[in-house]
């Protein structure tokens, strides 16, 4: 790769990948991010490689390996373009069937996907319900961009929001640009990255300034970062670049954790490219800006995500929060100033730059500007990675996008922002999304993790669930967090086990209370939310535990036992399914459980095609 | 100098000066376990909490690392600080009930009950000997390990470090562990025994491989006699 020297040398590759670009040719689209890849995408594209290399089709069609597109549900999938036929759940042979079928300009009717209201198959992929609701702007890209390859990028406009910002030549203007945007960081907190910004444009005494961006996600059930940073490495880079300009930082740190290794693999090759085509370095494309990237990998603490914590563990540290003021702009990294954002608010600064703040702005709502990216997963039809638009409800998430429940069981509640949100129940789902409205329901935006739960989640299981992540992930400086969470857990778990009291509730709220006031960091004045959450809305789930010992959902163990009932035909399935040989009977006659032997896992409920084991 | 309100007194005190310090200096008693003078603040134990800012925004933070800022309305008995207090004071009867420092602080703001299981802990992690042993003995022979509650404290590898001069600050600063208790009834963590001048040991065979750090101990010096 040949240094790009100057702006010009910039745009002239760009008008040359694009005239380059032969429409004409189909392109098969493999996405493989770790979604992908789990579900066997690499097999597909093994495969994909051999047909055409073997039927000598190279120059007729090519091949595009991508990050997530964001309906993980059905990978793994393969769309082929222009036209952007969608083919869900590919199996091995049927990868050589759509090679046949792109080859001779057709589509295979058979695996297109059905859309289950209608019956009919959908052909173009942004037809999908799934799609269609959404407003993907930063995932686009992530379908039209091979990570791995920068000429991609540049082709499909990259890095020429960075040219506008370098040949307008006022550092000031972008940081107007990104306050007038309206962005604020979509780590969870909501703080506007324009101000965040300005703070550390105004440190001019500092001889050093970091940009950090924190790429530490790890909330369960949550990876909205992960397909960025797999999928668009370089919309981060450009991000931070832009970033660094506006606010003269000349040191840059991406924090990723080290359970995400595609991601590190993307990243490391994304950062190379740039650095090799000069756009990171020294006199970056001949403008005498500096500004270098350097990774580092978290070692797997969640408490690392919170800014201090994570300056610390960047500095070689034990991951620890400290105490704000001073705030990281003041002191942060090494005591030099610092700003972090996070992934997604990096992956919008050159959406912003490039459309212009005003038009960005008119995205979302007033106070919350632009889109979001949900990881929507639970017991919802339609898992995956969702954008839309800030201030949509959640029944439209759940219901239009995500599909509805599946099966019979209705929707009970959604759990939104990660172990430390809290629980919104279905009867609230007209409830707009933004960060205000969800503070006030008692959870928090968080990095974006949405966890649907319908009728068998029990909610008391949920939240002792989300307290033994944050007992084992508190960092354990505060007394109060790492008793406190524990001591929850504790009380949880004996509510779950039906020996909890009327007074422990009082206790459980009055120290879920005391340990969101007198915590340090975020993790700690969050933790209580999911107990006091669902202590809000689903008080009488708790009740029925402590009172009545039974658990409605038939999910606490000590709470259930597990019968047949008339409806047993004696097929003898649960009886080979059973693993602690609790149930008996003869072929073609009722079979019983023996509740002494039995140790409720639930095996023979699974198997049973006649709905005969009921869980009281 | 910095003009703030500390329980609606107005005062003047340097740039720089902690919120404790402060409080302190006015003669407002704030109850603490890992401040210690001489070392840095660290946060650790909760117990110095504070309300700060009125109205909806008022919120709870440690005064031993809150720096003083100019306006600042600063409450060091509010109700809510009373309460939090109280249940910080709660979970550490739970979790070290033996030692006498926590027990005084427990009765001094009459928490009469413990609602968690009982644990019998040694250590608060509150790490005043991990920053006295780096910070005043130079060692760095001591450390934090682990997160959450499998956190714990010790020398690398749990081996004995060449460090470790065997100064013995570690233990001289420990709040925990000095002024050990030998309450009766192990159920009921606070016997009263020292208040009402009955020390229990004297009726008790004394501690078997514990060494008890009450100086001057009653019992002890009654026996001797």
């Amino acid at each position: 790769m040949e240094k790009l020297k100057s702006i010009d040398d910039l745009l002239i590759l760009q008008n040359r990948l694009v005239a380059h670009r032969d429409p004409r040719i189909p392109i098969i689209v493999i996405p493989a991010g770790t979604c992908g890849q789990a579900s066997g995408a690499n097999d597909l594209i093994r495969i994909a490689k051999r047909e055409l290399l073997a039927k000598e089709l190279t120059d007729k069609i090519h091949l595009r390996i991508t990050g997530c597109h964001g309906f993980c549900q059905v990978e793994p999938s393969v769309v082929v373009e222009p036209f952007g036929t969608f083919y869900p759940k590919v199996g091995l042979k049927d990868m050589v069937r759509i090679i046949e079928a792109v080859a001779k300009g057709e589509i295979i009717e058979d695996f297109l996907f059905v859309d289950q209201e209608t019956g009919k198959p959908i052909e173009k992929q942004s037809h999908i319900p799934f799609f269609k609701r959404q407003v993907r702007t930063l995932l686009s890209l992530n379908e039209k961009v091979d990570p791995i390859r920068i000429f991609d990028y540049i082709e499909n406009g990259g890095y020429l929001p960075l040219v506008k910002v370098l040949s307008n030549g006022n550092p000031h203007w972008v940081v107007e640009e990104v306050k007038a945007s309206g962005l604020r960081g979509r780590g969870g907190a909501g703080f506007p990255t324009g101000l965040k910004w300005e703070l550390l444009a105004k440190r001019t005494s500092s001889n050093c300034r970091f940009l950090v961006c924190n790429g530490d996600e790890g909330d369960p059930g949550a990876y909205m970062d992960r397909s960025l940073l797999e999928g668009n490495p370089h919309s981060i880079i450009e991000g931070m670049i832009i970033g660094a300009y506006g606010t003269g930082a000349t040191e840059g740190v991406i924090y990723v954790r080290n359970e995400y290794p595609l991601a590190i693999k993307h990243l490391t090759i994304a950062l190379r490219q740039a650095k090799e085509l000069g756009l990171l370095g020294e006199d970056i494309l001949g403008t005498g800006v500096n500004f270098d990237i350097k990774l580092v990998r978290g070692a797997g603490a969640f408490v690392c995500g919170e800014e201090t914590a994570l300056m610390r563990s960047i500095e070689g540290k034990i991951g620890e929060p400290c105490q704000r003021p001073p705030f990281p702009v003041q002191k942060g990294i090494n005591g030099k100033p610092t700003a972090i954002n996070n992934v997604e608010t990096w992956a919008n600064i050159p959406i912003i730059i490039g459309v212009g703040a005003q038009e960005f702005s008119k995205m979302g709502t007033k106070k919350n500007s632009g889109t979001k990216i949900f990881s929507l997963v639970g017991k919802i039809k339609n898992t995956g990675l969702v954008e839309v638009p800030m201030g949509i409800t959640i029944d439209e998430i759940v219901n239009d996008i995500g599909g509805g429940p599946v099966g019979k069981s209705k929707i009970k509640a959604v759990q939104t922002g990660g172990p430390s949100g809290g629980c919104i129940p279905a009867k609230m789902f007209d409830m707009a999304i933004d960060y205000e409205t969800l503070t006030q329901a008692g959870s928090i935006m968080g990095s974006g993790g949405m966890i649907v739960m319908d009728e068998n989640t029990c909610m008391v299981d949920i939240a002792k669930y989300f307290m033994n992540f944050l007992k084992d992930e508190s960092c354990g400086k505060c007394f109060t967090c790492r008793k406190g969470t524990q001591r929850m857990y504790e009380i949880l778990d004996d509510i779950s086990m039906g020996k909890g009291t009327l007074g422990s509730l009082d206790l459980l709220e009055e120290l879920a209370n005391t340990v969101k006031g007198t915590t340090l960091c975020g993790l700690g004045q969050t933790a209580p939310n999911p107990v006091l959450s669902t202590l809000r809305y689903f008080r009488n789930e708790y009740l029925e535990h402590i009172v009545h010992k039974r658990c409605p959902s038939g999910v606490c163990k000590e709470l259930i036992t597990y019968s047949i009932n008339e409806n047993c035909t004696g097929c003898q399935l649960c009886q080979r399914a059973c693993s602690s040989e609790a149930i008996t009977g003869k072929k073609k006659e009722l079979h019983r459980i023996d509740p002494g032997k039995c140790i409720k896992c639930g095996a023979c409920k699974s198997v049973c095609k006649f709905n005969a084991v009921d869980v009281r | 100098m910095v003009t703030l309100y500390i329980n609606g007194l107005e005062v003047s005190v340097e740039e720089g000066t902690t919120l404790l310090e402060a409080s302190r200096f006015f003669g407002f008693p704030i109850p603490t376990l890992c401040h210690m003078d001489g070392l840095s603040p660290y946060g650790a134990c909760r117990l110095c909490v504070v309300e700060i800012v009125e109205g909806s925004n008022a919120k709870l933070v440690t005064s031993c690392t809150y720096p003083v800022t100019a306006g600042l309305h600063v409450r060091t008995g509010s109700t809510r600080v009373v309460k939090a207090r109280k249940m910080i004071l709660e979970l550490l009867l739970a979790s070290c009930p033996q030692s006498k420092t926590i027990q005084d602080l427990a009765s001094a703001y009459e928490v009469r009950q413990q609602r968690f299981k009982q644990e019998y802990e040694d250590c608060i992690l509150c790490g005043r000997c991990v920053r006295m042993c780096q910070e005043q003995m130079a060692a760095k022979a001591i450390g934090f390990r682990g997160r959450g509650e499998k956190r714990s404290l010790g020398a690398p590898f749990d081996l004995h470090s060449e460090e470790c001069r065997l100064c013995g600050a570690c233990m001289y600063v420990c709040p925990a562990c000095q002024l050990r208790c030998t309450y009766t009834e192990p159920d009921q963590p606070i016997c009263g025994g020292c208040a009402n001048l009955s020390p229990p040991c004297l009726e008790k065979e004394p501690f078997d491989d514990m060494m008890c750090y009450m100086v001057p101990c009653v019992a002890c010096e009654i026996r001797k006699d």
